[in-house]
């Protein structure tokens, strides 16, 4: 009884100041403790806002790209990791996919763009600090967290199959296109939407990393709430929520029709 | 051409796909860290980049610099130790308070029924998925002097005066627990499911009270999942920024602020490597102990 209490509590803590950002954002007073009447305005000064517009799409492009790396190397490394039994160095190849995890963004912020300039001063790549530094610092981070979902998903799945086309003649990567890739998939999208929602919201490495030209999202957001409550970014908050709600209750659906085609 | 093409894939295959995604890891995460241990060692200089070359030659011979007045600087400046320290107490206490909210969670999410499981199970992901940064700066909005939490209190009558909570160490506490609760309660969780049934019911068998069978066979059972949730929390709020930047007030002193500062308001990239080094020193055992779980997960 006391642990359904607990639970109870812990979930209003965890939704309260969400139903709040969007509770403000409609509010036409710019005081959150006193109602002014609906209204929508936040959300017009919002559109007319260019460079909360611009990092928006910059943030995308950069989310997009290094998703799709991380989600090929971090395939790459779940199957190192899930399949390939021992090999020579294997406890650094572990060490290095598991402590991305939980590395100190500061840490991965400062040694990235170290290793940037210095790179730049010896072989002249990357030129300057942009998209391209970012993507790079944002796919680092997102292989460690896909390489965790597909190795559960690789450990989870029936191996038979796959014994069974080797035995038949298939080859390795035959086998890996034709039984493996197809069963892991779902676990893909999940791990690529994951690390395409973390290089959304990723504010101190690409602050390191990003140089003068290119400000991403967070960047704008957090100069902007570093002064305080700001209406416009209620309203910002509220359609973020508003997309990510509509995406999981899609994949719901998509995921209970699946597994109810299956039984 | 082909047939060549496929043997040496063949041959080389394996070690093809082991060699991708190492080399990157190597290039990318373990080698910078390398490059920041080397910059620590530098002085600060008015040049792009701002800080002294290690290595030069002069006349055919190559004079190295090593300078360890960064890491004296560290020791001798009373601010850095304060903020080490300061930083693992936050982070120790915060890993507490997440323990204490996030195992009646997890253990309630794993003995519901499986409809209700996986709707919990949803409520818990999906914060994870909504900006960080935007569910930290919520709070503002509820602890600040006129903010709601203190609006709702006062009209209760429970207090006649609005609490000062923002901009205190309560406040980043507060960030910390919030933000990483769904880090505790993920692993615990997937613990708790593995449980044996049979072991709650042989211990009922013999005569155990529900707690007494919580505490002797439940909780032992889970340390796994609390050491992993634990790991998981500790580890990188030790290193935070966005919250007590946000949440705390100018006396919080959290090690990733300092680190902050010392980069981007002092420009100073000799001491700000020093910092880091020494925070991956700090950190490199609670890493290890929690790469050996994981590979055991693997297993």
């Amino acid at each position: 009884m006391f642990f359904r209490i607990m639970t109870v509590l812990g979930f209003i803590f965890l939704y309260a100041p969400i139903a709040g950002l969007i509770f403000y954002s409609f509010n036409a007073s710019k005081l959150v403790t006193v109602w002014g009447g609906f209204s929508t305005k936040w959300y017009g000064e919002l559109f007319q806002n260019a460079q909360i517009l611009g990092a928006a799409w910059i943030s995308l492009k950069i989310a997009f790209i290094s998703a799709c790396i991380s989600v090929v190397l971090g395939t790459l490394a779940a199957l190192v990791m899930v399949r390939f039994g021992r090999f020579k160095g294997r406890t650094l190849f572990s060490g290095m996919i598991t402590a991305p995890l939980v590395m100190p963004e500061v840490i991965t912020g400062l040694s990235l763009l170290m290793l940037f300039i210095s790179l730049q001063g010896l072989i002249g790549w990357p030129v300057g600090r942009g998209l391209t530094t970012i993507v790079i610092a944002h796919a680092t981070f997102g292989l460690a967290f896909v390489a965790v979902i597909v190795q559960s998903r690789l450990v989870d799945m029936d191996q038979d199959i796959e014994e069974a086309a080797a035995d038949l003649g298939a080859r390795p990567v035959r086998v890996f296109f034709d039984i493996t890739l197809p069963s892991i998939a779902p676990a893909l999208v999940s791990a690529w939407l994951l690390a395409f929602t973390l290089s959304l919201d990723d504010l101190v490495i690409a602050s390191f990393v990003a140089g003068p030209g290119a400000s991403t999202l967070p960047m704008v957001i957090f100069s902007k709430v570093r002064l305080g409550v700001s209406p416009d970014i209620n309203a910002l908050a509220t359609i973020m929520i508003g997309m990510v709600a509509v995406g999981i209750f899609c994949a719901t659906i998509v995921m209970l029709r699946s597994s109810k085609k299956e039984s | 051409m082909m047939s060549w093409f496929h043997r040496q894939l063949a041959k080389h295959g394996r070690n093809l796909v082991i060699a991708v995604p190492m080399i990157w890891l190597i290039v990318f995460f373990l080698a910078p860290f390398f490059v920041v241990f080397k910059i620590s060692f530098a002085d600060i200089a008015r040049a792009r980049p701002p800080y002294t070359p290690l290595f030069s030659f002069e006349d055919g011979r190559l004079l190295i610099a090593l300078s360890f007045e960064n890491y004296a600087y560290l020791w001798d400046d009373t601010l850095y130790i304060k903020a080490y320290w300061s930083s693992i107490k936050i982070a120790f206490w915060s890993t507490v308070f997440a323990l204490l909210i996030g195992y009646p969670m997890a253990y309630v999410i794993a003995r519901a029924s499986d409809t209700k499981r996986n709707l919990l199970l949803m409520l818990v992901i999906l914060p994870f998925w909504t900006s960080f940064l935007l569910r930290v700066y919520a709070w503002i909005g509820f602890l600040k002097t006129q903010g709601v939490i203190n609006a709702l209190l006062l009209k209760i009558g429970i207090i006649s005066e609005p609490l000062i909570m923002l901009q205190t160490d309560f406040a980043v506490y507060v960030g910390i627990v919030y933000t990483y609760l769904p880090f505790m309660i993920l692993p615990l969780y997937a613990n708790l499911t593995k449980l044996d049934n049979t072991l709650l019911e042989a211990a009922h068998d013999l005569g155990a009270s529900k707690l007494m069978s919580f505490l002797t066979v439940t909780l032992p059972l889970s340390l796994p999942g609390i050491i992993a949730g634990c790991m998981l929390v500790f580890i990188p709020a030790i290193g935070e920024f966005v919250i007590p930047a946000l949440l705390g007030g100018p006396d919080t002193l959290m090690i990733g602020k300092v680190l902050w500062t010392e980069f981007f308001n002092n420009r100073d990239w000799p001491v700000a490597s020093a910092v880091a080094t020494a925070m991956l020193i700090l950190l490199v055992i609670p890493i290890m102990w929690m790469r050996r779980a994981a590979e055991e997960e693997v297993s």
